[in-house]
């Protein structure tokens, strides 16, 4: 509100060096202060974000136990990682949850959003917050709220849908029901967030679009399919990488709802992780799987960077 | 999705009645588990676990509350959680906007470089760095500390780039002026710049206190004591190694973990929405 709303410069690069008038300062006084600015939070990535990175990759070629033995076996690690039938089903079931929760969180934002789009909506800021709600519950409270809704024998929400004809049994040992449960959970503490950002987007752009579409005779589909959707394609990128990373991520809930369980059937990437890592201590193994993960969302952000990235250009030109 | 423009006429279409009708009902599911928790936790043993399941409790009662704070060392438990997501957001705060204000306002020699280089680990999840961080923070000694909490996350590259893009907005006349007035980087920092980037710090804050009150993996790996836990993390430890969930507890335990957030996020949901929405998050 207060703030300036910088929708076409956001994605710009900064402006050339050349083009800054300073008013002070020789470059060597200059390079001196901003290098004084930027040590704290430099030495803290480093030391705290970098570094283990470099760390993760040495030991991702070590049998590494964690207590100081640490043996050079080259590839064997990574070889695990593509053959062993467990982190298969492992990155399995981290595609499958991406391949769940992304559309679902990111339609039910971009359909809410655009409900509550318009000024004319009754009760509007009442509508919002509830949906926010829910982001700043933690996804521990979250899975503990919803497997008691779900829980078989006393769960509210299994006793209402046993009232509509819906039999839903023990969900969370239901190797079929257990992943769209904490993916569920998921969508729920996080759509909120990503409907914010759409609803930003879609003020953003201009009234007078929609009134020459109007005009033109466009009805409320084409309206969105030419007007809402091309010009929201910089917010879609922005939910959309941050939606498919979340997903990538996925542990807390799932660590509280099934601890990966029916049978392996909700063991995600950052699960196995965990337990390679701090429950049998096998670290090199765990090194090597984080880089599997950190390199998937590499790729990620880069394709999606790339096009949308590309797209957006076409629109500016 | 249900049409909300119908007719663009002011007044009440039946497009608007069918979207508000549509947009009950979906607020409705989304606060039911809040509802659940709540009522819940005031619910007495019997009802928690009696069948049918009702949402509204009978007899209000207190014992889950109780039970709860006798189980878990629930005092020290929050006080762990203000330090530690607090900690992280004090420093993470300072921090960012030190060199955020260095990254949009200095010209100096591989500003583009450092740039590229910080939005690249902002790209590096944190569980991929978890076990050499972890053997780092061990090494240091730290595990079970509060700076072993909070150091790492004392800076992080999101924020940087979340303030940069602020700062980079905010409009460059006055700070030239300052200059010429003699002002140093640092008054020209803390009293031109950061007093105009109030909404872009306070959003900043609340996101990143919200994330590490709320983180569950960070306290579990770096604590092993129970009294160094987060209220999040102590609250996984009441599920017995039975299997058997005391639901009525669990609430009343997930009620004092969400309640000083919710509340705080009500208070200035407004502004938190609204800043979120225009600082340049999206």
């Amino acid at each position: 509100m207060t703030a300036p709303n910088p929708t076409a410069r956001r994605y710009r690069p900064p402006a050339p060096l050349g083009g800054r008038r300073r008013a002070t300062g020789s470059p060597a006084g200059r390079n001196a202060r901003a290098w004084a600015f930027l040590a704290p939070a430099l030495i803290i990535i480093g030391l705290f974000t970098v570094w283990p990175m470099i760390s993760a990759l040495r030991l991702s070629f070590m049998d590494a136990s964690g207590f100081g033995r640490e043996e050079f076996i080259g590839l064997e690690n990574y070889v695990t990682v593509f053959t062993d039938p467990d982190i298969r089903d492992a990155v399995l079931n981290t595609l499958w949850y991406t391949v769940l929760f992304t559309p679902t969180a990111v339609i039910a934002a971009l359909a809410l959003a655009l409900l509550l789009n318009s000024p004319r909506m009754p009760f509007r800021s009442f509508f919002r917050t509830a949906l926010f709600v829910p982001f700043v519950v933690s996804f521990a409270v979250a899975a503990f709220a919803w497997s008691y809704l779900i829980d078989p024998q006393v769960g509210l929400l299994n006793y209402w849908l046993r009232g509509l004809g819906i039999q839903l049994g023990n969900v969370l040992e239901d190797p079929d029901l257990a992943m769209p449960a904490v993916v569920l959970v998921a969508v729920w503490k996080l759509f909120g967030f990503y409907f914010v950002i759409f609803l930003a987007g879609l003020q953003d752009i201009p009234a007078s679009l929609y009134e020459a579409a109007r005009m033109d005779g466009a009805g409320p589909w084409s309206r969105f399919r030419n007007v809402t959707l091309p010009l929201l394609s910089n917010t879609m990128a922005f939910v959309l990488i941050f939606a498919m990373i979340a997903a990538l991520q996925a542990f807390d809930q799932i660590y509280v709802m099934t601890g990966g369980g029916p049978y392996g059937h909700t063991q995600t990437l950052v699960m196995e992780i965990y337990e390679s890592g701090f429950r049998k201590l096998d670290i090199g193994f765990a090194s090597a799987l984080s880089y599997v993960l950190l390199i998937a969302t590499l790729i990620l952000s880069l394709v999606q960077f790339l096009f949308f990235g590309r797209k957006e250009k076409d629109l500016s030109s | 999705m249900s049409a909300p423009t119908h007719r663009t006429r002011p007044g009440t279409t039946p497009g608007t009645v069918l979207a508000v009708i549509a947009l009950v009902a979906v607020s409705a599911v989304v606060l039911l588990p809040i509802a659940i928790i709540v009522f819940t936790a005031f619910k007495p043993v019997a009802e928690v676990n009696a069948y049918p399941p009702s949402l509204l409790p009978d007899a209000w009662t207190l014992d889950n509350v109780r039970e709860v704070t006798s189980e878990l060392p629930f005092l020290r438990l929050v006080g762990n959680s203000f330090l530690f997501a607090g900690g992280v957001t004090a420093f993470a705060l300072v921090f960012d906007s030190l060199a955020a204000y260095a990254l949009a306002r200095i010209d100096f020699a591989g500003r583009k470089v450092l740039l590229v280089a910080i939005i690249a680990t902002l790209m590096i999840p944190f569980q991929a760095t978890l076990i050499p961080l972890y053997q780092l923070v061990a090494d240091l000694g730290w595990v079970n500390t509060y700076a072993g909490l909070i150091a790492p996350r004392a800076a992080d590259a999101f924020g940087i780039f979340f303030l940069r893009q602020f700062f980079l907005s905010l409009p460059r006349d006055v700070d030239a002026a300052a200059r010429i007035d003699g002002a140093s980087e640092f008054r020209v920092f803390r009293s031109v710049v950061l007093p105009n980037a109030v909404p872009a710090l306070l959003t900043l804050g609340l996101f990143t206190f919200v994330n590490n009150w709320n983180d569950l993996l960070w306290p579990l790996v770096f604590t092993t004591d129970a009294d160094m836990g987060t209220i999040t993390s102590g609250l996984t430890l009441l599920t017995g190694p039975s299997g058997i969930v005391p639901h009525g507890v669990m609430m009343a335990g997930s009620l004092i973990a969400i309640l000083p957030l919710v509340i705080a996020f009500l208070l200035i949901q407004r502004r938190f929405i609204e800043n979120i929405a225009t600082t340049g998050l999206k």
